[in-house]
């Protein structure tokens, strides 16, 4: 049991083998080799159009490589089923620059949505979720519909959303692109948090300084798409 | 059966999760609702018009005419002739042989009551009763050529099989015409679910994103729309029903009656709004799949 625990422990997060990604006829990126090892903090930058967020969906299944493989936690998501891929995305908490929210629906119920759709039974549901509104900074927000929202206060919601099934790995595509400097030293620290918590992250950002703000305090490596590949960035961020 | 239970038993969380779209609610209550009328209608004809062929068949099957005409001096006697004849004829039952008040009365619609019968030469006819299968027609007809001469044996399938032609082809007509109105409520329903499907687009995308799976999105599209579909088809088949029970009976001698439903035939429009909410079921899973296959 122990040695299995290890083995797991053992496996990468995400692993991207040899991956491609052509549309249309236009090659985004080709044999692109990363791994995510358990509880590592990547940063993903590029400019833009580089296919960042490609990358990013390539790692929760949304899509699939057109060469090579993506797996998360050593499974091949293009081997999974839809289904599959759904229950993989509750281990894979997912913020988007543009955050997605069911409108109609209040914050507090739109950072619950994955409780329901999994189906989980969980307790203290509420002292949970005014736990989490809490560590976010919404917690007087947590009746108002997400257009009531500001970008910052969005893009909180979104984490809180993406953490409240406590997954193992966190994808934050541009999370501070529509925010200002401040809220997002706050957003970052929310991520640096729930590394230090375990959690890998992936946090996709063209934003050079909250990278370098993020190394002063997180062992974070840093990926660089440019071109059609991608290579580790140095010390000269 | 497991989906059908889960689907009765609902999940409030999904269905408030979907939002109603406004003009898909009303699209689809209405023509549930209209279909369901026009599927009682055509249900109610197509009945009809079986019961109608049956009984036309059964009315004129079993009945016989022989119409003698000869010269005057001769006609009586070919008419003893003609009644010998089917007395010694196995197949055949009673006979009657019309009477000049009985012809009258039969030719009444077409002359008016004061037709002078007596002016006119009017052949005798002679209604007859058939036995089981019925006499061999050809060998009466020999038979009377050679001692009446002036005797048509008639066994009505002349005048019957149009009429269960008609009948029965009013009955293929209504069954197609049902046929139609299921197809058009399917595809109705389809395009109803799809747009609010497509309508529902960032919450279906935000759902996926957040790991539901698709039949928790599905289920909830199909639930609102199989409920909304029966509830339309339940008040159509009322108002049909009623508009049924009030169509007049229309007699006219016979030839047309009888339109409506009669004893059992009450209860099976109330299959209809069943099985539009089989249909229902069927038609936004299939539009729920389809899109969900466009969404990662």
């Amino acid at each position: 049991m122990m040695q299995k625990q290890c083995d797991m422990n053992d496996v990468p997060a995400i692993e991207l083998h040899n991956a491609a990604m052509s549309y249309g006829g236009r090659t985004l990126f080709r044999d692109v080799g990363i791994t995510l090892a358990q509880g590592s903090f990547h940063f993903l930058t590029g400019p833009s159009g580089a296919g960042k967020t490609t990358l990013m969906k390539l790692c929760y299944g949304a899509l699939r490589p057109t060469e090579g493989r993506v797996s998360v936690f050593g499974e091949d998501t293009g081997h999974m089923s839809r289904d599959e891929i759904a229950r993989m995305r509750r281990n894979v908490g997912v913020v988007h620059q543009d955050c997605q929210f069911v409108d109609h629906l209040s914050v507090s119920e739109n950072v619950l949505l994955p409780v329901k759709v999994s189906g989980a039974v969980a307790e203290d549901l509420d002292a949970n979720l005014s736990e989490l509104m809490g560590w976010v900074g919404l917690t007087n927000l947590a009746d108002h519909r997400p257009a009531e929202l500001s970008g910052g206060e969005r893009q909180r919601a979104a984490l809180a959303r993406a953490v409240i099934l406590s997954p193992d790995v966190i994808l934050a595509d541009e999370p501070t692109g529509n925010v200002d400097w401040e809220m997002s030293l706050k957003i970052l620290n929310l991520l640096i948090e729930l590394n230090r918590l375990g959690k890998t992250v992936l946090c996709a950002t063209h934003d050079m300084s909250l990278i370098r703000q993020a190394k002063t305090r997180v062992s974070a490596r840093v990926l660089r798409l440019r071109g059609t590949s991608i290579e580790l960035a140095g010390a000269e961020l | 059966m497991n989906k059908l239970l889960d689907l009765l038993r609902g999940d409030t969380e999904a269905d408030r999760v979907v939002p109603p779209t406004g003009f898909t609610v009303l699209l689809t209550l209405a023509s549930s609702a209209a279909m369901a009328f026009l599927a009682v209608f055509v249900l109610a004809l197509a009945l009809s018009a079986g019961r109608q062929a049956s009984a036309w068949e059964d009315a004129l099957s079993d009945t016989a005419t022989v119409r003698i005409s000869a010269p005057a001096d001769e006609l009586e006697a070919q008419a003893n002739a003609v009644e010998t004849i089917l007395a010694q004829t196995p197949g055949v039952g009673a006979t009657h042989r019309l009477t000049a008040d009985e012809q009258a009365q039969l030719l009444a619609p077409w002359f008016g009551e004061e037709l002078p019968l007596d002016t006119l030469r009017l052949p005798i006819l002679i209604e007859v009763s058939l036995d089981g299968e019925g006499p061999d027609p050809q060998g009466l007809r020999q038979r009377f050529a050679a001692e009446a001469p002036g005797a048509v044996f008639d066994d009505h399938g002349r005048w019957r099989a149009p009429m269960i032609d008609a009948a029965s082809g009013l009955k293929t007509i209504s069954l197609i015409a049902l046929l139609l109105i299921v197809a058009v409520t399917g595809v109705t329903i389809a395009l109803a679910a799809s747009a609010a499907l497509a309508a529902n687009g960032q919450v279906i995308d935000v759902l996926r994103l957040v790991g539901a799976e698709d039949s928790y999105i599905t289920r909830a599209f199909v639930r609102r729309f199989t409920l909304r579909t029966l509830i339309g088809a339940i008040g159509g088949t009322v108002v049909g029903l009623i508009a049924v029970a009030l169509i007049p009976n229309v007699s006219l001698d016979g030839a047309v009656s009888d339109v409506g439903l009669r004893g059992f035939e009450w209860l099976l429009p109330f299959l209809v709004p069943v099985g539009a909410a089989m249909l229902a079921f069927g038609a936004t899973r299939f539009a729920a799949t389809r899109r969900l296959a466009e969404v990662s």
